[in-house]
C-alpha cells in the first residue's frame, strides 16, 4: 500500500468487479485497488506517507512482535470474517504478553476473480475491528495468485506491543498451587465454523466468540500485575493451551470438569459430530494462570469487563514431573486431557 | 440433553458405586469385556474404572470398524481415488487410517486425490448429482449401526438411475468377530483369553436386537448384558455381570432397554437383507480371515458396486511386525504389554490396528489411562 | 463405536421421509427411511444422518428409576 494519492479516471467497479492478475501487478490497477479499497477504509498517517515502509517513534521499554497468518474456510461466517479474524488473531497474540498493541500490518494474497465486493467486506471489516482494539494498519502489501492456486483470500498480520513496566507474564512461569482461569465459553468459534460448512449443515444459533482482548487484559493486568501466564487457546482449544502451559512450565494441572463453562449448544453440537468442546478453537477467549492469593481479584477484574462475563475458575496448578492435565470429571472419575492427535475431525464412531 | 444428561449424573453414579462394591466378591476377579469402542470411550472418558473395586477391570474389546479394518481395503481405495481418479467420499474416521507404505486417505488428499469427508449416505449421493461426469465412489465402513444408511444409498441410486455413483462396501458384523475372539486357532496359541463376561454392544443391537446373543451365551457360558455407551449404562450393566457371575448364570440380559428389543429395528434388517450378501470370509485388521463377518453388495446392485465396476483387487498387507493387536483385540494382552506402544506406535503414527482410532484400545489407552499409574504416584509424592 | 446421539422429533416432512431434530439448542435434518411411524415430540436415536431408532421414553425412565435405587434390576429384564 505504498502508493501515493492519485486520481483515477474511472473508479473501481466495486459492486462487479473482480480481482485479476494486474491488481497485483504493480502498475496503475494495483495502485487503484489500493487508494479506493485499503487507504479509503485504513485511512491513517503512515499509511499516508506512501512509502514502501511506516516510520514511527516508539516508547522506551520492551516491544513485543507477533505473525499470525489467517486461512479460513468459509470467509464469513456468524460473528465475524477473515478480515477481522486477521485484526483479532493478532493483537491476542501480542496482548498474551500483557502489552498494549499498536500497530499491525497485513499482507493480502487474492486469488485471481475473487469478488471486489467481498474483498471490500473484509477490508472495512479489518478496519473496524482495528479501529475497536485502538491499533493502525500502518503497513500492507497486496499478491495476487491465479485462480485455483489460493483459497479466495489470505490475510497475514504482523502486530508489534509495549509492555507495561513491572508485567512479567510468559508460559513457563506456572508454580503448583497457582489457580487456573478461562475468561469464558469454550468452543462456541470453532463449532460456529463447523455449522457453516459444507456437508455438516447443522442450525444453531451460536456465533464465534472472534474478539480483540487486549482491553480484558489491560483490565486483569491493572487489577493483578502478578499475572503469570495468558494464553489464548485458539487452535488445538483449552486442552492444547494447557498442555502447553504445563509443559513449558514443568508443572501439571488438575481441573474441575463442572468449573468450565461451555455453551449448550455447543455441548450438543459436539454430542453430534463426536467432537470434544476442549479441544475446538476459540478466537476471543483467554486462560489466565496466577497465584492464588490473587484469583479472586483477577477472576473479578475478568467478569466485570464484557468479554469475561462468563469468567471461571477452573482448576489449579500441580506438582507433576510428566505435566499431566487432568480433570476432575462431573461423574466423579479421574481424566487425562492429553495433547490433540491431528485435528478434531467429524467421525461416526 | 434429555436422555444424555441424565446418564451421567454423579450422584447416581455413587451409588452404583457403592453397589458394585457390595455386590463384588472380594475373593475372585471379574474381568469384563466391552467390545464396542463406544463403551471403551465412556469407561476412559467419565473415569468409570475410578469408580470400580480393584478386582472389577475392563478388557477392551475389537469393537471399532475403522480400527479393524484391513490395510489392504485402505489401499484398494487409495487406488480408486490416485488411479482412477473418482470423487471418493468418506467419513472422517477414515481420512487418518494407515495404508501401506505409510499413506493414508489424508496424503491422497494432500497429493491432490478427490477425498471429500461425508457427514452422511445421503451427502455422498448429492456429491454425485452434482457431479454428472464424474464417478462417485462411497466407502462404506461400519458394523451393524452403519450398514442400513448404505442399503438406504444403494435403493435410492437404483430408483434415481443414479450410474455415476457406486459403494466400496466394508461392512462387518459384530456376533461373528465376537465368536472368533473366543474360539480362532490363534486362541489357542497366545492361550486361554480371560474373560468373565460381555458388554453387548448397544446401537449394533437397535439394528440386530439382543436375540443374536443368545446362541454366543449359551454356547461359550458367558454372561452377555447389551448396555447403553453412556458411563451410568456401562456401571449398571457391570453390576449385571457381577450378579450374574455370582449367581453362576450366563444369560443375555439388556439394559438398554430404552433402544434395543429382544428383535431389533425389523425395516433396517429387511432393507440389508434385500441390499447385501454375506461374504464367505473377510479380513480384520488384527484378527485375520474371519468367515462369514463381513457383508458384499448383491448382484442385482452391481451397477452400484465400486468391486465390479473398477478393478480392486484382493491385497493382502500384513500387519506389523511385533505389534501385539492380534493379542490386545482378543483381551490376552494389555496396551502395555506391546514392545511398539508409545514408543513406534503412537496415534501421530498408529502401526497397529488398536491404535488406528480414537476408540482403539491403544489409542483410548494412550489419551486417557497412559498417566493413569505414573499420575497416581506423583499425586502421593506431592 | 457407532456414535449416535438421542434428540427430539421437532418437524417430520413425509414427503422426503425427512425430520427436523432438536438436541440440546442445536437443529438437524435426517432422514426417517430407518424408522416408522415417527411423530413430533418422538425422541429417536440419530447416526450419520439417520434416526435409527425411536427411544422408549418408558423404557427410560425405568432405567434411571433402576439406577437410582442403586440399580437393582429385575431379573425378567429382558
Amino acid at each position: 500500500m505504498s502508493a501515493a494519492v492519485r486520481r483515477f479516471p474511472v473508479r473501481l467497479d466495486i459492486r462487479r468487479g473482480f480481482i485479476d492478475m494486474s491488481h497485483g501487478g504493480g502498475g496503475r490497477a494495483m495502485a487503484q485497488l489500493i487508494d479506493e479499497l485499503f487507504l479509503k477504509y485504513f485511512d491513517n498517517p503512515y499509511l499516508r506517507q506512501g512509502n514502501d515502509q511506516a516510520t514511527f517513534a516508539v516508547e522506551a521499554g520492551r516491544m513485543v512482535m507477533s505473525v499470525d497468518g489467517h486461512v479460513i474456510s468459509p470467509l464469513f461466517f456468524p460473528g465475524g470474517d477473515i478480515g477481522s479474524l486477521a485484526v483479532h488473531g493478532t493483537v491476542n497474540d501480542v496482548a498474551m504478553s500483557g502489552a498494549k498493541p499498536l500497530h499491525l500490518s497485513a499482507g493480502f494474497i487474492i486469488e485471481e476473480g475473487f469478488p471486489l465486493s467481498d474483498l471490500e467486506r473484509i477490508v472495512k471489516s479489518m478496519a473496524e475491528a482495528a479501529r475497536d482494539a485502538d491499533v493502525t494498519i500502518v503497513a500492507g502489501d497486496t499478491k495476487v495468485v491465479e485462480r485455483g492456486s489460493g483459497d479466495g483470500v489470505f490475510i497475514t498480520t504482523t502486530g508489534i506491543g509495549v509492555i507495561p513496566d513491572g508485567i512479567e507474564i510468559s508460559g513457563d512461569r506456572a508454580a503448583p498451587g497457582d489457580q487456573v482461569i478461562v475468561s469464558g465459553t469454550l468452543g462456541d468459534h470453532g463449532v460456529t465454523i463447523m455449522s457453516s460448512r459444507e456437508n455438516l449443515t447443522f442450525d444453531t444459533s451460536i456465533t464465534s466468540d472472534s474478539a480483540s482482548l487486549h482491553g480484558l487484559v489491560a483490565a486483569l493486568i491493572d487489577a493483578v500485575p502478578e499475572v503469570h501466564c495468558l494464553r489464548d487457546p485458539t487452535r488445538g482449544g483449552l486442552a492444547t493451551a494447557l498442555n502447553e502451559i504445563a509443559f513449558q512450565s514443568g508443572v501439571g494441572m488438575s481441573l474441575t470438569e463442572t468449573a468450565i463453562p461451555v455453551r449448550p449448544a455447543v455441548n450438543a453440537a459436539c454430542e453430534l459430530l463426536g467432537l470434544d468442546p476442549l479441544y475446538i478453537a476459540n478466537e476471543g477467549k483467554l486462560v489466565c494462570v496466577c497465584p492464588p492469593e490473587q484469583a479472586e481479584a483477577a477472576l473479578a477484574a475478568l467478569r466485570a469487563h464484557p468479554l469475561g462475563a462468563n469468567a471461571a475458575i477452573i482448576g489449579e496448578v500441580t506438582k507433576d514431573p510428566n505435566s499431566l492435565v487432568q480433570m476432575k470429571t462431573d461423574f466423579g472419575g479421574n481424566r487425562v486431557l492429553d495433547w490433540l492427535s491431528g485435528e478434531q475431525l467429524p467421525r461416526i464412531c | 440433553m434429555k436422555y444424555v444428561d441424565e446418564f451421567r449424573r454423579q450422584d447416581v453414579a455413587s451409588r452404583l458405586r457403592d453397589a458394585i462394591a457390595e455386590a463384588a466378591d472380594t475373593d475372585r476377579q471379574y474381568r469384563l469385556m466391552e467390545f464396542c469402542g463406544g463403551h471403551t470411550h465412556a469407561i476412559f472418558r467419565y473415569g468409570v474404572q475410578d469408580l470400580m473395586p480393584d478386582n472389577v477391570s475392563f478388557v477392551h474389546g475389537p469393537g471399532c470398524p475403522v480400527c479393524v479394518l484391513p490395510m489392504g481395503r485402505i489401499d484398494n481405495a487409495i487406488k480408486l481415488a490416485v488411479d482412477d481418479g473418482v470423487i471418493l467420499c468418506i467419513y472422517g474416521d477414515l481420512l487418518r487410517v494407515p495404508g501401506s507404505g505409510r499413506t493414508s486417505l489424508m496424503k491422497v488428499k494432500a497429493s491432490g486425490g478427490d477425498v471429500r469427508m461425508v457427514y452422511s449416505t445421503q451427502d455422498a449421493l448429492q456429491i454425485a448429482r452434482d457431479n454428472p461426469t464424474r464417478e462417485v465412489v462411497f466407502f462404506a465402513i461400519g458394523f451393524e449401526t452403519t450398514t442400513p444408511a448404505t442399503a438406504v444409498a444403494l435403493q435410492l441410486a437404483r430408483r434415481e438411475r443414479l450410474e455415476n455413483f457406486s459403494v466400496f462396501c466394508n461392512h462387518v458384523l459384530t456376533p461373528a468377530a465376537i465368536q472368533n475372539i473366543l474360539e480362532s486357532p490363534e486362541v489357542r496359541r497366545i492361550g486361554s483369553v480371560q474373560i468373565d463376561g460381555f458388554f453387548g454392544p448397544s446401537h449394533v443391537s437397535s439394528i440386530i436386537g439382543s436375540q443374536p446373543y443368545e446362541f454366543f451365551a449359551r454356547e461359550y457360558q458367558k454372561p452377555v448384558v447389551i448396555a447403553g455407551f453412556e458411563p451410568l449404562d456401562v456401571m449398571q450393566a457391570a453390576l449385571m455381570l457381577i450378579r450374574q457371575l455370582n449367581d453362576g448364570r450366563f444369560e443375555v440380559e439388556n439394559q438398554y432397554t430404552r433402544v434395543v428389543t429382544r428383535e431389533g429395528n425389523q425395516k433396517a434388517q429387511k432393507l440389508v437383507a434385500e441390499t447385501f450378501d454375506l461374504r464367505r470370509e473377510f479380513e480384520w485388521r488384527g484378527l485375520g480371515l474371519v468367515p462369514y463377518s463381513a457383508l458384499a453388495i448383491k448382484p442385482e446392485f452391481s451397477t452400484w458396486d465400486a468391486e465390479t465396476r473398477f478393478d480392486v483387487p484382493p491385497v493382502t498387507a500384513s500387519d506389523v511386525k511385533g505389534c501385539e493387536c492380534p493379542s490386545i483385540l482378543r483381551g490376552a494382552a494389555r496396551p502395555t504389554d506391546c514392545r511398539l506402544f508409545d514408543v513406534v506406535c503412537t496415534p501421530e503414527n498408529p502401526m497397529g490396528s488398536c491404535m488406528v482410532s480414537s476408540e482403539g484400545a491403544c489409542a483410548a489407552y494412550y489419551s486417557y489411562g497412559r498417566f493413569r499409574q505414573s499420575a497416581s504416584k506423583s499425586e502421593a509424592a506431592a | 463405536m457407532c456414535l449416535a446421539v438421542p434428540a427430539r422429533v421437532v418437524d417430520v416432512d413425509a414427503l422426503s421421509d425427512a425430520a427436523t431434530i432438536e438436541l440440546g439448542e442445536v437443529r438437524k435434518d435426517v432422514s426417517l427411511a430407518l424408522v416408522d411411524d415417527v411423530r413430533v415430540d418422538d425422541f429417536v436415536l440419530i447416526h450419520v444422518g439417520y434416526a435409527l431408532s425411536k427411544i422408549s421414553t418408558e423404557e427410560a425412565d425405568r432405567t434411571l428409576a433402576l439406577m437410582e435405587a442403586a440399580g437393582i434390576v429385575a431379573e425378567d429384564n429382558l
